[in-house]
């Protein structure tokens, strides 16, 4: 009984943890396993956002302030190093992010879909044209 | 100011290409743009030699950035192995650059020239980066930098061949899963240190001892590079980004993307992880050992059936790569020096590779292998800087590809294991047959009636020969480049923390 209600505490006290094992798996699932090109970047968003909550949290300290200086010397402060390189990290994101939905319109505006599927079929057939292309002037 | 110049030249190597590359974007026009930032490559390709010569004696260079000390600081530490990486990116930008005129004016509109040079500027501070820096989160930064500069450079193939667009995107998919990763190993490595220097972290771990997190962390890091450096089943998004990108940016690329990622493996191996952790050596052992054989026959089977010069090329690439992880899986310093030298020989060979398929794509307006019949006699030079990198590819003597093959059957031999060093010579084979494919349509098919096919302009052939050069002459006196292969390999593992038992 005493080892279940260890183990119950061990699961709530790193909530912040599994949720971050869950969002990144979610994000993972959705990047490879969606068709749609702009649904892609939906999940590789939520993978990268994943990431934030984990660094934050092992940026917390129990009982810790936000990190900025009181006076109050015995004042435990949270780590804030970990803030300043998510803050970055959400830069990098951005930039990600944004960098893909141009491909995206790009990709809209010279084939007229975003579905992979259909842009392998459409590729392809490319492909084919070129190769028949290729032996015809043999 | 000489002396300032010289305090800061770590600095200055990356800071140099990152200012200079919105500048380059408001030049104006193509042609100054390329003026701009071919003279910015000289210069960064000057500095990396100066830090080479500097660091050549085994001295460690220690940049404090902005004067914060390290470890809270930033730090950019450059040893013998990061300067000889160094001089590899910046070399190849300077021998590209002045290539990539008459080709991008060739594939990218007026108009877009300017921010293609941008982009290229961007790319090259970023590898850089990656190569200085002694931080690790800071190497995440810089890899995103040149990562997300190399996505928009390979969509820009898009005028050529719209499919550019779809590769480029695979790639951004891929190559963010995989920086993710390497972040979320560095967060492990950061939960159990608290620290981010890279020479800090690599006592702290030792001390540290054995942990799930730490082997949770090394895993993430080793399939986070895995995917950027193209390791064997990581290597999907390459074929197609250096098939449709633009030539410039193929012939930088491929000489310069993955091996700065290798470089980056490397360094968290040994200098971080420790040159004897226990958990590393097997995984070394059972997973990329077999990886990376596997990597150099698929790939190179595959590229025997490509029907693109380009994309041929593009296995072989990953086949390479399978090299160079070999020689890392061997954990010896002969084998860590073939890695390393092969670092630099392969560059040579691939950027040379590359860049002849831009001339022929110049001359003919393709990349197929069928349009290179008859070639040998409209475009001899070309075809020549072809067979001799070609042969450097099959690690032929006299050329550096050799070398590497040498050292790496030595390290082999030397731990006994002889089937390995005859799959390295059995490998080879097959790298004759795919540059045989091109070598036989280039002398021994006619050439099709009426076809018009004039030899690439000077200003393609000379950096392309430039390349060969190289790859002959450190074919034969090969004392320097494995002189300095050797250095960087003893840097490594005095590098790393020999407390591990």
């Amino acid at each position: 009984m005493s080892e279940l209600v260890l183990d119950l505490e061990f699961i709530v006290g790193h909530y912040n943890y599994w949720m971050f094992v869950i969002l990144m798996m979610t994000g993972l699932y959705v990047t490879v396993s969606r068709g749609n090109l702009v649904k892609k970047i939906v999940g590789l968003n939520i993978f990268q956002t994943s990431v934030f909550m984990l660094y934050i949290s092992m940026g917390k300290i129990i009982g810790g302030t936000a990190p900025i200086l009181i006076d109050d010397p015995d004042a435990v402060y949270s780590n804030p190093l970990p803030h300043v390189l998510i803050l970055t990290a959400i830069v990098v994101g951005i930039a990600t992010t944004a960098l893909g939905l141009a491909l995206v319109v790009r990709i809209r505006e010279t084939y007229g879909t975003i579905e992979e599927d259909e842009l392998l079929v459409l590729e392809h057939e490319m492909e084919f044209a070129e190769a028949v292309q290729g032996g015809g002037s043999r | 100011m000489l002396a300032m110049i010289e305090a800061n030249l770590p600095a200055l190597q990356v800071v140099l290409p990152l200012i200079a590359a919105p500048l380059c974007a408001m030049l104006g026009t193509g042609r100054r743009a390329w003026a701009f930032a071919t003279l910015v490559s000289f210069v960064a390709f000057a500095i990396a030699i100066s830090l080479f010569i500097a660091t050549m004696g085994g001295t460690i260079i220690s940049y404090e950035m902005g004067g914060w000390a390290p470890p809270i600081g930033i730090e950019y530490r450059v040893d013998t192995l990061n300067a000889f990486v160094l001089v590899i990116v910046s070399g190849m930008a300077a021998l590209v650059l002045p290539y990539a005129r008459r080709i991008v004016d060739y594939e990218i509109p007026a108009e877009r020239q300017v921010l293609f040079y941008t982009a290229f500027l961007l790319c090259l501070t970023g590898l850089l980066g990656v190569t200085i820096t002694g931080d690790a989160f800071n190497v995440f930064v810089f890899l995103e930098i040149s990562s997300l500069s190399t996505y928009a450079l390979i969509a820009s193939g898009a005028w050529r061949n719209k499919r550019a667009l779809t590769a480029s995107y695979n790639y951004l998919i891929m190559g963010t899963i995989g920086a993710t990763f390497f972040v979320i190993g560095i967060g492990m490595l950061y939960m159990i240190t608290g620290t981010l220097n890279m020479a800090d972290l690599g006592e702290k771990i030792a001390a540290h001892g054995d942990s799930r997190t730490l082997r949770t962390g090394f895993v993430f890091i080793l399939i986070g590079i895995g995917l950027k450096l193209a390791m064997f089943p990581l290597h999907l998004w390459l074929p197609n980004a250096y098939t449709f990108a633009p030539s410039a940016v193929t012939a930088f690329v491929a000489a310069t993307a993955t091996k700065v990622a290798v470089y980056v493996l490397l360094r968290f191996m040994f200098t971080i992880f420790g040159f004897d952790y226990a958990f590393q050596a097997a995984t070394l052992e059972n997973v990329v050992l077999p990886l990376a054989i596997v990597a150099m026959f698929a790939a190179s089977l595959v590229a025997i059936f490509q029907d693109d010069l380009k994309r041929m090329l593009a296995y072989s690439s990953i086949a390479q790569i399978g090299y160079i992880l070999l020689g890392l899986a061997f954990l010896t310093h002969t084998g860590l020096t073939a890695s390393i030298v092969h670092l630099f020989n392969h560059a040579v060979t691939k950027g040379a590779l590359f860049m002849v398929a831009g001339c022929f794509i110049y001359a003919t307006g393709s990349s197929s292998i069928t349009s290179l019949r008859g070639i040998g006699r409209d475009m001899p030079w070309t075809t020549a800087a072809f067979v001799i990198s070609g042969f450097s590819l099959i690690g032929l003597p006299l050329t550096v590809g050799f070398i590497s093959k040498w050292y790496l059957v030595q390290a082999a031999i030397e731990l006994g294991w002889w089937p390995v060093a005859l799959l390295i010579m059995g490998s080879s084979l097959l790298a004759i047959v795919y540059i045989w494919r091109v070598v036989e349509q280039a002398y021994l098919q006619p050439a099709p009636e009426g076809a018009v096919r004039r030899e690439a302009p000077l200003s393609m052939l000379v950096p392309t020969w430039i390349l060969v050069g190289l790859s002959v002459w450190f074919g034969v006196s090969a004392t320097m480049t494995v002189g300095a292969a050797s250095r960087a390999a003893t840097s490594l593992i005095s590098s790393s923390q020999i407390m591990w038992q």
